[in-house]
């Protein structure tokens, strides 16, 4: 009972794919080869053996593989078709076809909503006409600024899937970090712009690393898992936000809307495109996270408490502390995404402001292989998805939550390799067992 | 581990617990009598019904009729003593019971306080409790069901919510309540077939298997929902299971209009909750769950088939939550609402954690949950003076406490969440 993050002895094999074996370590082990097999858990945790195949053929193919799967949603949700399949022996020409302008009548509106029309950019470009180009970019533009709060909560789950924790919480997070920002968004417009926009970000990331610290204290102390922690916490957060939005300091005269903030992100390319500085500052915090995670003593850290924390511990780290400190990190990034969408899109704080977000950031985390380089391209995918769904929804009425299953399908595909593989007759190149990224309720 | 390990400080350390304990006991006497006994005015009383709605029973109770400020001090005198009697004496080994105890004494004053001068039917919250702990034991049931033998289910929210949104759809269809269980049922297992594939066809890890069904059925049911049921409401409207009282037991005082006067699937989840209790401890199957559970390489070797009786447990897990999730639509509101589960399934999970993956403990835990929703709801309407936001928080922060609090005190079957792989 003396070891707040122990497992039980019973519990200790399995940890490592380097030791497999059913039977318990029992002897004590000299410090040297405690340390080796921290490198070495270090190592698979980092490379993530399997070379360009498993990092991006699979992810590849699950993506591929979840479209098409949504597609056929698609088809045996849409009335018309439906009514097609049903004259399907009559005429099966026809069920087929119907099937196909569904789909890629939906499927053509989301890629345009998410990147345009290509031969339309290239006659903008063409024209040189400034106006004609911005018209034409506006669905890049709305793709990065969708990315970029993704590319936050992304990072937030990444980092404590490194250290072996399953943050389910980042919407709370955000939320928290919201609340927060906020507050120093409107209520400190005297001070100059960047000083005020620095200010908020700061505030951002305290709310949510607070907010962020609870699960963690409580896992360390306590051992509450922090799945069911974080979880409670997302109903926590959005009570809490609801209920200060009815509080004088924060409402406006309509009363479920907090008072805008007073300070924003600059635009890039003038105020007809939404695209603003965040992502700069998102992939900036990624940058960060990456040089954190793999060049610093502390991120070395996290990744072997995330491996083995009985041999982090044996090598002399607190795997204590340090799950404090990855969730308190991990809760600031969600705050940061909260920061970025009031400093952008969303000068007010809103009840359901973060909704869907944490959920998203588990799918980006996963996609990413919870790489920081590998977070910030499936946010920029996922950022595309949710653009394009707007655009999708829009023009032929698909609802906008196919997104949600989509992304949903892709999870299950990157964390099923074999899954993937079983499917496209990949041969498996490495006989590791399972990916590891979180642990069962011993921990 | 914690004999081995604790055997040593133990003694300082259950000595310093039990003073704390003690001191605890005490505080609580002189919380209620400082905010509950001199927070009501004298000569007010609290009057606490103790009868159903409806108005023909066998046997009529007077209502509880307190004057609220005596009341209060009674029983925070009682704590006090209990307080002063651990300090001097200790009462070992029945702490726990006495911490029990005072917490319902607690309870008992604050709602004592909070219907001062006004009337509250106490019977009225036993029933919301034991319906609002419905959901919350079928989903925790099916996590014991699944982690008995070594899987873990962080999916039963997903299952919950696909078969919610199944039975609606299928009772609105067919005009027919049971075919919208029966349907509710099947896809709950369906849906743990999934579950059941990616962890132990495709070793997945379980935590982010479950995840994946949890965001798919979120996504899914909404879908379907804008996609279909906005548009035609005659397919979102399967009517609800209607009270049957069980002759001569719904006549018992109290216990009666509380546990013998619901619908069908409250006698459903009783009747799961008595036969899994049995089945797993008193059972020649009950034992090869636990055996899978605990060590499936031993009982690989003694030739119980390791993965298909974790298939079929989690498969009968799905079953249990599906019948859970029709208890949303048919049960309750007679509808389906989109996000309609609201967290219930993992309330569920930590009850099964708090109960020690035990059914009647699991029933026992939710129980409590449901008691914390139902008074949430209560003090809302009775404007106690707290934010209702904050009263709506109450079921998660309780879920938070009480993990926190047991969850160092359980112990998870040994071979949860970690895959099998024969040799």
């Amino acid at each position: 009972m003396g070891e707040p993050i122990g497992r039980p002895p019973s519990d200790g094999e399995g940890d490592l794919p380097s030791t497999g074996d059913t039977v318990p370590q029992e002897e004590p082990r000299a410090a040297h080869e405690v340390e080796e097999e921290v490198l070495a858990a270090g190592a698979i945790v980092t490379t993530g053996r399997g070379g360009w195949r498993d990092s991006l053929l699979v992810p590849f193919l699950a993506v591929v593989t979840a479209l098409v799967i949504g597609g056929l949603v698609i088809v045996f949700t849409d009335e018309d078709a439906l009514r097609e399949w049903a004259g399907f022996f009559r005429d099966p020409g026809e069920a087929l076809s119907a099937s196909w302008r569904v789909v890629s009548e939906s499927y053509y509106a989301l890629f345009s909503g998410a990147f345009g029309s290509p031969s339309g950019i290239g006659r903008a470009f063409v024209s040189g006409d400034l106006d004609q180009i911005r018209g034409a970019l506006y669905p890049l533009s709305e793709t990065i600024v969708a990315a970029t709060p993704l590319v936050f909560v992304g990072l937030s789950v990444a980092l404590g899937f490194r250290a072996g924790l399953f943050n389910i919480g980042a919407e709370g997070q955000m939320n928290m970090g919201a609340v927060v920002a906020a507050a120093v968004g409107f209520s400190m417009g005297y001070l100059p712009g960047p000083l005020h926009l620095v200010l908020m970000i700061a505030a951002g990331f305290a709310g949510g690393a607070v907010w962020g610290a609870i699960p963690g204290f409580l896992k360390a102390r306590t051992g509450a898992h922090e799945v069911i922690t974080t979880i409670m916490l997302n109903f926590v957060a959005v009570s809490l936000g609801l209920y200060l939005l009815t509080t004088d300091f924060y409402r406006q005269q309509a009363e479920p809307i907090a008072r805008p903030v007073e300070v924003a992100f600059p635009h890039l390319f003038g105020t007809n495109l939404r695209v603003h500085a965040g992502i700069f500052v998102a992939i900036g915090v990624a940058a960060a996270v990456a040089w954190l995670l793999n060049r610093t003593t502390i991120g070395f850290e996290f990744r072997a408490v995330g491996a083995n924390p009985d041999a982090a511990r044996a090598a002399g780290m607190s795997p204590t502390r340090t799950v404090v400190a990855v969730m308190a990190l991990a809760g600031g990034l969600a705050g940061l995404a909260g920061t970025n969408q009031l400093a952008s899109v969303t000068p007010s704080l809103i009840p359901g402001f973060a909704s869907g977000l944490g959920f998203d950031a588990i799918a980006l985390a996963l996609l990413g292989r919870a790489r920081p380089a590998g977070v910030v391209l499936a946010a920029f995918l996922f950022g595309s998805l949710r653009a394009g769904g707007r655009t999708m929804q829009a023009v032929t009425q698909t609802p906008i939550d196919i997104i949600v299953v989509i992304q949903a399908l892709v999870i299950a595909f990157v964390a099923a390799p074999a899954l993937v593989r079983a499917i496209y007759r990949i041969r498996a190149r490495r006989v590791a067992g399972p990916d590891a990224f979180a642990k069962g309720w011993g921990g | 581990m914690s004999v081995v390990a604790g055997s040593v400080g133990a003694s300082t350390a259950s000595l310093r617990r039990a003073r704390v304990m003690g001191i605890l006991f005490l505080l609580v006497g002189v919380l209620i009598v400082l905010v509950f006994g001199l927070g009501s005015e004298g000569g007010v009383v609290s009057r606490l019904g103790l009868n159903p709605a409806r108005a023909e029973t066998l046997f009529r109770l007077p209502d509880l009729v307190l004057p609220a400020r005596s009341t209060a001090f009674l029983l925070g005198a009682v704590c006090a003593f209990l307080g002063g009697v651990q300090l001097s004496r200790g009462f070992e080994r029945r702490v726990n019971l006495v911490i029990a105890i005072v917490l319902v004494l607690f309870v008992f004053a604050f709602l004592t306080w909070a219907a001062r001068d006004r009337s509250l039917s106490l019977l009225g919250m036993l029933q919301s409790t034991l319906l609002r702990s419905v959901p919350i034991t079928f989903g925790a049931l099916s996590g014991v069901l699944c982690e008995r033998a070594g899987v873990i289910n962080i999916a039963i929210e997903g299952m919950l919510l696909t078969s919610a949104f199944t039975a609606s759809v299928a009772a609105s269809l067919t005009d027919s309540l049971w075919i919208g269980l029966l349907s509710g049922a099947i896809v709950g297992g369906l849906v743990a077939g999934l579950l059941a594939l990616l962890a132990i066809r495709y070793q997945v890890d379980q935590i982010v298997a479950g995840t994946v069904i949890n965001i798919l059925a979120l996504g899914l049911t909404s879908y379907l929902t804008d996609q279909f049921l906005q548009r035609n409401q005659e397919l979102n409207n399967p009517g609800r299971f209607q009270n049957v009282p069980i002759p001569g037991l719904s006549d018992v005082p109290i216990l009666g209009p509380v546990a013998f006067d619901q619908n069908v699937l409250v006698y459903l989840m009783m009747a799961i909750v008595a036969a899994s209790f049995f089945g797993l401890f008193y059972t020649r199957w009950g034992l090869r769950v636990r055996a899978v559970g605990e060590h499936p390489k031993a009982a690989d070797t003694v030739g119980i088939r390791v993965l298909f009786t974790r298939y079929r447990n989690v498969i009968l897990g799905g079953v249990v939550a599906g019948i859970g999730g029709a208890y949303f639509s048919l049960g309750a509101v007679g509808r389906f609402e989109e996000g309609m589960t609201a967290g219930r399934g993992f309330i569920g999970l930590a009850a099964m954690i708090f109960g020690r993956w035990n059914p009647i403990g699991a029933f026992a835990a939710a129980l409590i949950f449901g008691f914390a929703d139902s008074l949430q709801v209560k003090l809302n309407i009775l404007r106690v003076g707290i934010p209702s936001e904050f009263l709506a928080m109450a079921p998660y922060l309780v879920t938070i406490l009480i993990v926190a609090g047991a969850a160092h005190r359980v112990r998870p079957p040994a071979a949860d969440g970690k895959p099998y792989l024969k040799e």
